[in-house]
This record gives C-alpha cells, sequence and structure tokens, in this order.
C-alpha cells in the first residue's frame, strides 16, 4: 500500500480517464436525473390529482362548468344521512370480506392440488390462469350472457338436475344480484391468489415439510400446523391485493348490474361514478370515492411492513 | 396393505376430481364464448325453459356468421386500431420512464433506493376508482374529452409505479461485478448501462412491455369516463358497451369479440405471471 514507486505506477495512467469523467460518469447527478422522469410523472398524475380528489369532495364542483366553490363538509354529511350511500358502503364491504373468503379457501386448495403431482399438471395450472389474465370487462360481459334472464344456462342446469322448481331472475333481485357479482369476483381472484400462495408454498423448506411428515403429521395437521403458518406473509399479499381489487373494483358491479336492481347493488365506485360523472356531481362523487382511503391505507401500511420485514431479512 | 392402495387410490381419485372442479370453474366462461360465437342464433336463442334442447353442444352446425358480422359490421377493427395505437404509446412511455428509473432506484440512489422504489410502488394501489373524478375535471381543462391522447396520458400512472419496480428487481439481479469490471476497464457508467447492463435486461424490458400491454387492454373505468364517441373507443371499452343496438344485444358477435380478444391476452399473460408475481410478493418470499 504506502510503497512510493508502485503507487506512481497506479497513479500515472489515470489522466485520459479523468478527461472522459463527463456527466456520464457523475453519479450523483445521473441517478437523479434518470429517476426524475418517473417521479414527476408519479407527482404530477397521481398525487396531484389525489390532492384534487380531496379538495374536490369538499367542493360543489359540477362536470358542466369550471368554478370551484368551497362547501366544507356539506357532501359528507349529506351522504352520511343517504341510504343509498349506506347501502353502497355495506355492500363494498360485504362483497370484498365474502369473495376474500371464498377466494383464499378455493386458493390454499388449488394450491394444494397444484403442489401435488399429477399427469397435466401443467395444463391445469395455466387454464387456471386464464380469469385472472382476460380482461375484465369482456369476461363479465360472458357472464351477464351466463346469467341472462331467460337464456341462462345455469337455469337450464338447474331445471334439468331437478333442483330448481321456479326460476331465477339473475339482475331482477337484490339477493341473487349479488350472488351473481361476488361469483364473478371469485373466478377472477382465485387464480391471482392460487398462484401467489403456490409460490409461496414452493418456498417452504422441504426438510421441513419432511420432518413434519416423517414425525407422523397427518394432513390437517401438517395444513394447519406447518404450511398454513408458514404461508402467513404470502397469504397476507395475496389477501391484500384481492382487497384492494374488490373494494375498489368498477367494472364487473357495473357491467353485471349497474348498481341495479332499484340501486341495491352499488358499491362506493359505481355510486361515485353515477353522482359524479353520470350525474355530473363532481364534488359528491369525489367524496363518495373517498371513503376507499381507509381500505388503501391499511393496505399500504401492511405493505410497508412486509416491505421491511424482507428488508432486515435479507 | 390393500387397505392402503385403496386409500391411495381414493386419494389419486379427489385428486384429479379436485383438478378438473377447478378447471371446469375456471374455464367454463371461456367455453360459453367459445359457443355462442359460433352457434346459429336458432341454436342460441332458444328459451332456458325448454329443457329438450341441451345448450351445453352445438345441436346445429356452427356458423362464422358472428365473426363476419363483428369484422365488417360493426367498428370492432376500429377498436382493435385504437388500442393498438394506445398501446403502443402508453409501451413506449413507461419504458422511456422505467427503465432509467429502476435502474437508478437499483444502484445509483443508495439506501434512498429502497425507500423511493416502495413509494412509487405503493402508488400502484392508489386504483382509478379514486382518481376518475379529479381526472374528468383535469381532461376537460386539456380539452382532451373523446381523445385517445387522454388515455396516453392517464395510462401510464399505473403502468410506470408497477413496471420500475419490477426493472428495479431486475437490475438488482445483474451482477455488480459485471458493471464494475466495465468500469475498471474505461467505461463511463452510461456506457456500461447502455452495454453491460441493458442488453442482460432484456428479458425485464420484455415483461415491461407485456404487462404495460395487457394493462392497457384490460382498463375499463378511464376509458369509459373519458370516451364516449364509438370511433374512439378501445377494444375493453367498445365491446362491452357499444355492441348494444337499443337494448338489444348481439350476443354471438359480443361473445365472438370477448373470445378472440381475451384468449391471446390470457395465453401471453400468463406465460410472463410468474414474474408478475415475483414482483408483487417481493418481500413476503425470500428466495
Amino acid at each position: 500500500m504506502s510503497s512510493g514507486p508502485q503507487a506512481q505506477v497506479t497513479l500515472a495512467p489515470p489522466a485520459p480517464v479523468f478527461a472522459r469523467r463527463t456527466l456520464a460518469d457523475r453519479e450523483s447527478v445521473l441517478g437523479p436525473l434518470m429517476l426524475a422522469p418517473a417521479l414527476v410523472y408519479v407527482i404530477l398524475l397521481v398525487g396531484v390529482p389525489f390532492v384534487l380528489a380531496i379538495l374536490l369532495s369538499f367542493s360543489s364542483a359540477t362536470a358542466g362548468s369550471l368554478d370551484f366553490n368551497w362547501v366544507g363538509l356539506r357532501n359528507f354529511t349529506r351522504l352520511l344521512s343517504d341510504p343509498q350511500f349506506h347501502r353502497s358502503l355495506g355492500n363494498t364491504l360485504r362483497f370484498m370480506l365474502v369473495s376474500q373468503v371464498l377466494v383464499m379457501v378455493l386458493a390454499v386448495t388449488a394450491a394444494h392440488v397444484l403442489d401435488a403431482a399429477f399427469v397435466g399438471k401443467r395444463l391445469v395450472r395455466s387454464l387456471l390462469l386464464l380469469p385472472w389474465a382476460a380482461p375484465v370487462a369482456l369476461a363479465s360481459m360472458a357472464w351477464v350472457w351466463i346469467f341472462d334472464s331467460t337464456f341462462s344456462v345455469v337455469n337450464w342446469t338447474l331445471k334439468v338436475l331437478g333442483l330448481l322448481p321456479g326460476w331465477l331472475y339473475w339482475f331482477g333481485e337484490p339477493g341473487l344480484a349479488t350472488v351473481a357479482i361476488i361469483t364473478v369476483h371469485v373466478w377472477r381472484m382465485f387464480p391471482f391468489a392460487t398462484v401467489i400462495v403456490l409460490a409461496g408454498m414452493s418456498a417452504i423448506p422441504q426438510d421441513i415439510r419432511e420432518a413434519a411428515v416423517v414425525d407422523g403429521a397427518g394432513f390437517f395437521r401438517r395444513l394447519f400446523h406447518v404450511n398454513l403458518p408458514m404461508l402467513l406473509p404470502v397469504v397476507t399479499v395475496a389477501v391484500l391485493f384481492g382487497v384492494v381489487f374488490t373494494a375498489t373494483d368498477f367494472s364487473v358491479v357495473w357491467l353485471l348490474t349497474r348498481g341495479g336492481p332499484y340501486n341495491s347493488t352499488h358499491v362506493l365506485a359505481t355510486l361515485a361514478f353515477q353522482r359524479g360523472i353520470l350525474g355530473a356531481n363532481l364534488g359528491e362523487g369525489a367524496a363518495v370515492a373517498l371513503f376507499l382511503l381507509p381500505v388503501l391505507l391499511v393496505a399500504a401500511v401492511v405493505m410497508l411492513r412486509l416491505a421491511r420485514r424482507a428488508e432486515v431479512g435479507t | 396393505m390393500t387397505g392402503r392402495a385403496v386409500l391411495r387410490g381414493a386419494k389419486r381419485v379427489a385428486l384429479y376430481t379436485a383438478a378438473a372442479v377447478f378447471t371446469v370453474f375456471a374455464v367454463f366462461p371461456f367455453y360459453w364464448m367459445f359457443l355462442t360465437a359460433f352457434k346459429q342464433n336458432r341454436d342460441l336463442y332458444v328459451g332456458a325453459t325448454n329443457l329438450q334442447h341441451v345448450p351445453w353442444i352445438f345441436n346445429d352446425p356452427p356458423t362464422l356468421d358472428h365473426v363476419r358480422l363483428l369484422f365488417f359490421g360493426t367498428p370492432y377493427l376500429v377498436w382493435v386500431k385504437n388500442t393498438a395505437l394506445v398501446g403502443l404509446a402508453v409501451v413506449a412511455i413507461t419504458l422511456g420512464v422505467a427503465v432509467p428509473a429502476g435502474y437508478s432506484l437499483a444502484r445509483l440512489a443508495g439506501r434512498w433506493g429502497e425507500r423511493l422504489g416502495i413509494g412509487i410502488f405503493l402508488t400502484y394501489l392508489v386504483p382509478p376508482t379514486l382518481l376518475f373524478i379529479p381526472f374528468a375535471r383535469v381532461i376537460s381543462l386539456l380539452g382532451l374529452q373523446n381523445k385517445l391522447g387522454a388515455l396516453v396520458l392517464v395510462y401510464p400512472t399505473f403502468t410506470i409505479p408497477f413496471c420500475t419496480w419490477l426493472m428495479m428487481g431486475f437490475f438488482r439481479s445483474v451482477p455488480r461485478d459485471l458493471e464494475e469490471q466495465a468500469m475498471i476497464d474505461g467505461y463511463s457508467r452510461l456506457a456500461v448501462i447502455g452495454k453491460v447492463v441493458l442488453p442482460l435486461a432484456v428479458p425485464g424490458m420484455l415483461t415491461v412491455v407485456i404487462f404495460a400491454f395487457t394493462l392497457v387492454l384490460q382498463e375499463f373505468v378511464y376509458a369509459l369516463t373519458f370516451i364516449s364517441q364509438v370511433e374512439r373507443m378501445t377494444l375493453s371499452l367498445g365491446v362491452p358497451v357499444a355492441l348494444v343496438r337499443g337494448d338489444v344485444f348481439y350476443w354471438g358477435s359480443l361473445m365472438a369479440a370477448c373470445l378472440i380478444t381475451s384468449v391471446p391476452i390470457a395465453v401471453v399473460y400468463s406465460s410472463f405471471i410468474d414474474r408478475f408475481i415475483a414482483g408483487l410478493t417481493a418481500g413476503a418470499i425470500k428466495g
């Protein structure tokens, strides 16, 4: 290190290197410069509209004119005494909870099936992914047709099996419409959750699984005492995205029922659209949508925790 | 011994049954699109009260009438063109913004990189549902209603956060030694990125292209909010909204459109899904 001649030998050549040390080499400039477009985009087109969403909810803005009147909490107080809003809030939570419970049961089961060895496994796996990958608006139209009031194949099949004495008007009755909406949510989300859980299962060390088998643990003991506890973080991620996607969903409810019959299946997203865009009352629409914020905040906090865990873990 | 064999046999049967049930549930709507798209009308529009007529199969020979009507009697091809234009523009913007940002976060931003990366990723959780109302105002201020430009402007808000996160993961997996070696050889950082890092990140960029494009194809809320003119619609808006005349649905053509549009996307998408999942679960799975 300290031998003079050697140090001189290494010092001699750098001259041309220094000459080339321009912008292309200054990482303190290059780093922010490369990041800037993404940050600017996100701040201008997510951050600003987000703030605007909050501001609009305190205003009486309409789609037609461009003025902006501050009305304080009026939109919110009006909503809190609006039975249709209560119904929408309840529906959002109900659709989300019921579909997520079903999704997780199906996903853990399907992941265990796909984890076992059988002929045609790869094919089954890729077919299971179809509902998640297909555009949701188009898939919803297929379900609209499946649940059609005169041509429903579901009704035909139930009739033939002798399980249906009367007739099911799927979108004509609040209870049935709810069943239809939840069916589509479950259909769409369970493949996604299955793949996540499966990825988590393959990350469980093989020796732990084998040790449980050797120790004589049965299937359910292994499931509840080994697999599920080890899967917890990954199941959390699956639930988290499931919750965010179903709670904020607009397309499925809008295309299946338009919030009907008699406005009984509106969720926050569709009600916000109806009031804010179709009804041109931007302020009230923004206020409705803002009630989704608590769900998103919880999701963000859990995400941050998981990310921190990973940071500490590695 | 035979008891055990029976048990094992029963387990196999249960396994295959479960696999079959899941597959049928997942595939059934696509099978239904297929049947509807190619059935003749007199085979299609038979009320479900007629129990003698089995709707699960072709009772009459299949027909191409609905597909023909879709291509030549509806604006379907215009929507394909619009979707392709918007998709290409959004993919270009996303690549141009997310790739440098991903590299910067992975290599140049130091310990802030991780946090900023998570911050950008979290914006992916801010859903269109929350933003379409303020955007409605922004778009009308900019005079972009009924213009594809509105979609090109807004769609990167969800492709950029996710793709930046994906690219960050990709660049992390490029061995640092390679880059350092090249810099010792006298290349500048920028030259290293161009000559060493980017060629290695091609699979990552391909993933970004696929995801940005499929996310565009999937989007519905913004399109519905900004576009009301039929000739300006994209596929995911036009097919469910504008293939209805009055109250009459053209189910044959509608299902043909759904089938032709979603199956190719689904196939491409599912071949890339493992990377998507790896991006979402980074942190929850330690590999």
